[in-house]
């Protein structure tokens, strides 16, 4: 199929385009210089981005379906009867499947990647990722507590450790190093949690500071696309920050790979907190926006809390479990073997609430304090923070200081005594919007066919029915949350899926995963390791283990040359 | 030829270690797996057993049929049927459960599955309470207090034990069972009660009592009662000493909880006492589910409609109500207008009131051998079996999701269940309907 987007204003960051009228060629499913007697889409006054790239949110496996399961109560309202072309659908915190892939869809994003994927349960990741129409998916894949590389560390053998986070990767169908919560997960078996980077491991011996500086090496010696995807330790505690500045360190460990950072940190927001308890609650988004500024291997992605009922769900179990214990909501908990302990509870951000009001600023002023955008990429750690669709509100808040102070007439004083975003003045314009939304992403993903619109890009395209030249985000921002919300066109691999709002056309996207070999006797000696454990001390047998191909929508294998040995 | 690693896909304790020998398509040999598992697989030799050709009822009488009829009946009289229920589904892969998830959507009915009579309460009680639990090799490694409530491992699922609870070692764990504790509370002593370290026999329809007894020791409440449901105090506080004091401890409960007098408010109660055990050390929780792939539908359920069971379409969207749209109910208000049952037999299990009015609407069913469902049916399409003749996919009891093998060819003409339903919903949707095919979800 040929298309042309006619004249529209179009801001791709990675080429540094900025907001010049242009024509958008596509053919073949590809971004192309020119094209002839292709269908013209007209798109003067309209503003063009790269489909949107989600990095971090969770959006399929068991703790998802948990969160669904447990919450009867979130799939009540917000409700989709079927039509001539969508599936029936529902969810607010939690959306079903199809709703995940309608919503995406709307909001201009054509690929996402699901947060959390224990290798164990890899399989039913991607059952649901199989169920999510509409956009190209992967799966950061949990490595922080399993016991293999807590091993290989310990004795030092990082080949060994790469190796097997190459072959975890290969059988768990999955895109790149998830660490979350390093020690404690493996402690939470024992219902205890680290606190410290060097706080060790029960049993194991080895510290949070050794898992996180040993997988920054595998994943620097394994060359992978995405530098590891670090969730550290202390989310959501009273002065974390002092941990999150301490780990920041570690992101020295090794030089990159690749063109990209060695570590994101994920979801920052709630790993920023001063204060010495719940009452002296305060912002540090500044030092740890210092800290991203002044290094060039870490990024993060800011979690931000959008206020409203959502439910949190993390492979961090103590943390979840702290949470239901602060506010008596159900929880529930999976502690997964030889894995990870992940963990589900619902929550209230609310205006009134000192705490939440504190965080909704943190996440704002992290966006804002951080310099280049590339550096600080959207996400609301969904549905942590809050729903996935809540991005267009929190866009408005970027681009506008008056929505921010109309906001914050709203929210408990808190807010405005205990950080620094009420002094702040920066407004993003759109090609920082289109920085973080998906041109960063793809960049720390290294996706290098996608988040922007040069030739041989994915033709994957959001037009906004947004005029940059007419519009002031600043001032107009309630038209900018309304906008972002609903693209007037979103297209996916050449194909106009969303057209004025509506779904016109429901496809499967690609599943993309990384196939990392190493050297064959390193693999052999490997191999006799995980066959004598897994016969001891796993559930399933080994031959049982991995995920077949068959449970993935148009496999996508990235080829990765290690050299490992 | 001989097959290793293959997945028994009779219990929810899904073992994957099976060795099977097959010959001339016939399954010659069994190793590692229990007598029930065995017998399923062996069963599926005994052609005389089995569902061979399709039927539909003509005259009063089943008789013979070619596929191609069959389906069409059967889809016409879920096409003209207002509210048809389709049920049953525990004992078949997450594929034909998709795809008839995707039916029941596209006829505007009612689905459920066999959650309704077993785990439902529990559902229910996840729905007040939510559900820390773990994966089964957790319990192995790390066990050292087990409790079976209600429920005995030994008849129904009879590799529970030695595979992940009392006698495996684990790495922790390192003599097997004589690290570990066994506590079976129960009714009745029954054949895993025989074995335990203690045995608490609590009165009938008591438990919920009990459990709130429990609970009141270990918040450090003072229990003034000289016994409570039937358990002197002195055990009582015994037990509770015991599982607070444990490293890490599992309870286990089955139908004796769940269908007992209480329901779910006795799951209910268990969660909040596994809950309170988590400030005084590590307690985890785990139903023992019975069909191979019970969890299976409520998981695709789950991530499709939003819902773990009773889900009604007939909205044109997902509307869960239990006590309104679990099959019971809407059989025995007599609301469905047609019935669809696949892979369960609810002729021999339901009450009464709700087999009679699946025998007064028109019945199609699904199964791989003949039961009393069958017979009362007015269309009956044979289906080979999942994990022995077709591939799938299929859910541990812990939600551990594993690929059931196919190890020998099925009976001539006969389809897989999810073949069935896929072949179903493109007549129900018929060239008319206007409604653009998916992209098919078939693997």
């Amino acid at each position: 199929m040929k298309l042309i987007l006619k004249n529209g204003f179009v801001y791709d960051p990675i080429n540094g385009i900025n907001g010049e009228r242009m024509d958008i060629c596509i053919q073949d499913g590809k971004i192309v210089e020119d094209v002839e007697n292709g269908r013209i889409i007209d798109c003067s006054g309209k503003l063009i981005m790269p489909g949107g790239v989600e990095i971090h949110s969770h959006i399929a496996g068991g703790k998802v379906n948990t969160g669904r399961i447990m919450r009867p109560e979130d799939h009540i309202k917000n409700v989709f009867p079927k039509t001539g072309v969508t599936r029936a659908a529902n969810g607010y915190s939690t959306p079903s499947t199809f709703l995940t892939g309608y919503l995406y869809s709307k909001l201009g994003y054509t690929c996402a990647f699901t947060a959390a994927m224990p290798p164990l349960m890899a399989r039913h990741t991607h059952e649901e990722l199989h169920d999510i129409p509409m956009l190209d998916k992967g799966a950061l894949t949990l490595m922080g507590n399993n016991w293999f590389v807590m091993r290989y560390l310990k004795r030092g053998d990082v080949e060994l450790a790469a190796a097997f986070a190459a072959w975890l990767l290969r059988a768990a169908k999955g895109y790149a190093i998830k660490v979350v919560n390093p020690g404690g997960g493996e402690a939470w078996g024992w219902g205890r949690d680290v606190r410290s980077l060097d706080d060790p491991v029960p049993h194991f011996d080895i510290t949070p500071r050794e898992i996180i500086s040993g997988l920054v090496k595998v994943n620097e010696m394994l060359s992978l696309p995405h530098s590891i995807h670090l969730h550290a330790n202390n989310l959501g505690r009273v002065g974390n920050y002092v941990t999150t500045l301490e780990t920041m360190e570690l992101a020295d460990g090794a030089k990159p790979a690749r063109e990209r950072q060695t570590v994101q940190l994920t979801h920052v927001q709630f790993h920023s907190y001063g204060g010495d308890s719940w009452r002296t609650f305060a912002s540090e988004a500044e030092s740890i926006a210092k800290a991203v500024n002044s290094k060039d291997n870490v990024i993060v992605d800011i979690g931000q809390v959008v206020f409203g009922d959502t439910t949190t769900m993390t492979a961090d179990g103590p943390m979840e479990y702290y949470l239901s214990s602060l506010t008596g909501l159900k929880w529930s908990n999976r502690n997964i073997e030889l894995e990870t302990s992940p963990g589900v509870t619902p929550f209230i951000y609310s205006k009134h609430s000192p705490v939440s009001s504190v965080q909704w600023a943190v996440g704002l002023e992290l966006a804002l304090h951080i310099k280049d955008p590339f550096n600080v990429l959207l996400t609301t750690d969904h549905p942590n923070g809050a729903p996935f669709f809540k991005y267009p509100t929190i866009i408005a808040w970027l681009m506008s200081a008056k929505y921010r102070e109309e906001t914050m007439k709203e929210v408990h004083r808190a807010a405005q005594r205990n950080t620094t975003l009420a002094t702040i003045d920066r407004e993003y314009d759109f090609y920082e919007i289109a920085t973080v939304t998906r041109a960063g992403q793809a960049k720390s993903l290294g996706l290098s066919e996608k988040g922007h619109l040069g030739p041989g890009a994915d033709a994957d395209v959001a037009v906004y029915d947004i005029n940059p030249e007419e519009v002031d985000p600043g001032r107009d921002y309630r038209l900018i949350e309304e906008k972002f919300a609903r693209t007037s066109y979103t297209i996916k691999s050449g194909e106009v899926l969303v057209k004025d709002g509506e779904i016109v056309r429901v496809v499967n996207g690609r599943t993309l995963y990384v196939d990392a070999q190493v050297d064959e006797s390193l693999e052999r000696e490997l191999m006799r390791d995980l066959d004598y454990y897994f016969k001891r001390f796993y559930s399933v047998n080994l031959a049982n283990y991995p995920v077949q191909e068959v449970y993935l929508t148009n496999p996508t294998p990235i080829k990765v040359e290690t050299g490992v040995r | 030829m001989r097959y290793t690693d293959v997945i028994c896909s009779f219990c929810g304790t899904l073992c994957d270690d099976i060795e099977v020998v097959v010959e001339d398509n016939r399954i010659v040999d069994v190793k590692h797996a229990c007598r029930i598992g065995t017998a399923k697989f062996l069963s599926s030799n005994e052609l005389e057993h089995r569902l061979l050709k399709p039927m539909v009822r003509k005259n009063g009488k089943l008789v013979e049929t070619s596929l191609d009829e069959a389906l069409d009946r059967a889809a016409g009289i879920l096409k003209s049927a207002i509210k048809p229920l389709l049920y049953g589904w525990s004992s078949t892969s997450c594929e034909a459960q998709s795809a008839g998830i995707e039916l029941a959507e596209e006829l505007g009915g009612v689905i459920d599955a066999t959650v309704t009579v077993c785990h439902g309460p529990s559902v229910l009680a996840v729905h007040d309470a939510g559900y820390p639990g773990c994966t089964l090799g957790e319990v192995k490694n790390r066990a050292d207090l087990v409790i079976y409530w209600g429920s005995n491992p030994m008849h129904g699922h009879p590799r529970h034990l030695s595979r992940y609870s009392i006698f495996p070692r684990g790495y922790f764990r390192e003599r097997g069972q004589s690290d570990r504790e066994l506590v079976v509370v129960d009714v009745r002593k029954t054949d895993t009660a025989k074995i335990a370290n203690r045995f608490i026999k609590v009165n009938y329809g008591e438990d919920y009592e009990l459990i709130s007894a429990l609970r009141k020791v270990v918040n450090g409440g003072e229990l003034r009662e000289e016994s409570v449901a039937g358990v002197p105090r002195k055990e009582i506080i015994e037990l509770a000493e015991k599982m607070m004091n444990c490293q890490f401890g599992v309870l286990f409960f089955g139908m004796g909880l769940t269908q007992s007098y209480g329901r779910h408010r006795n799951i209910d109660n268990a969660i909040c006492l596994v809950r309170d055990l988590n400030v005084h050390t590590k307690f985890v929780m785990q139903p023992m589910r019975g069909h191979y792939n019970v969890v299976g539908f409520s998981e695709v359920l789950g991530w499709q409609a939003g819902f773990p069971y009773a889900v009604d379409f007939g909205r044109g969207f997902a509307w869960y109500n239990p006590g309104e749209t679990t099959a019971n109910d809407v059989l025995q208000r007599g609301e469905c207008d047609a019935a669809l049952v696949i892979a369960s037999d609810p002729v021999s299990h339901f009450p009464r009131k709700s087999v009679e009015h699946l025998a007064k609407i028109p019945l199609v069913a699904i199964d791989i051998h003949p039961t009393p469902t069958t017979q009362i049916a007015d269309v009956v399409i044979p289906s080979a079996i999942a994990g022995i003749e077709v591939e799938g996919t299929a859910y541990r009891m812990d939600s551990v999701p594993l690929r059931l093998r196919k190890i020998k060819e099925p009976p001539e003409g006969v389809l897989s269940d999810e073949e069935i339903m896929r072949r179903l919903l493109a007549r129900v949707r018929g060239a008319e309907s206007g409604v653009q095919e998916l992209e098919v979800r078939a693997r």
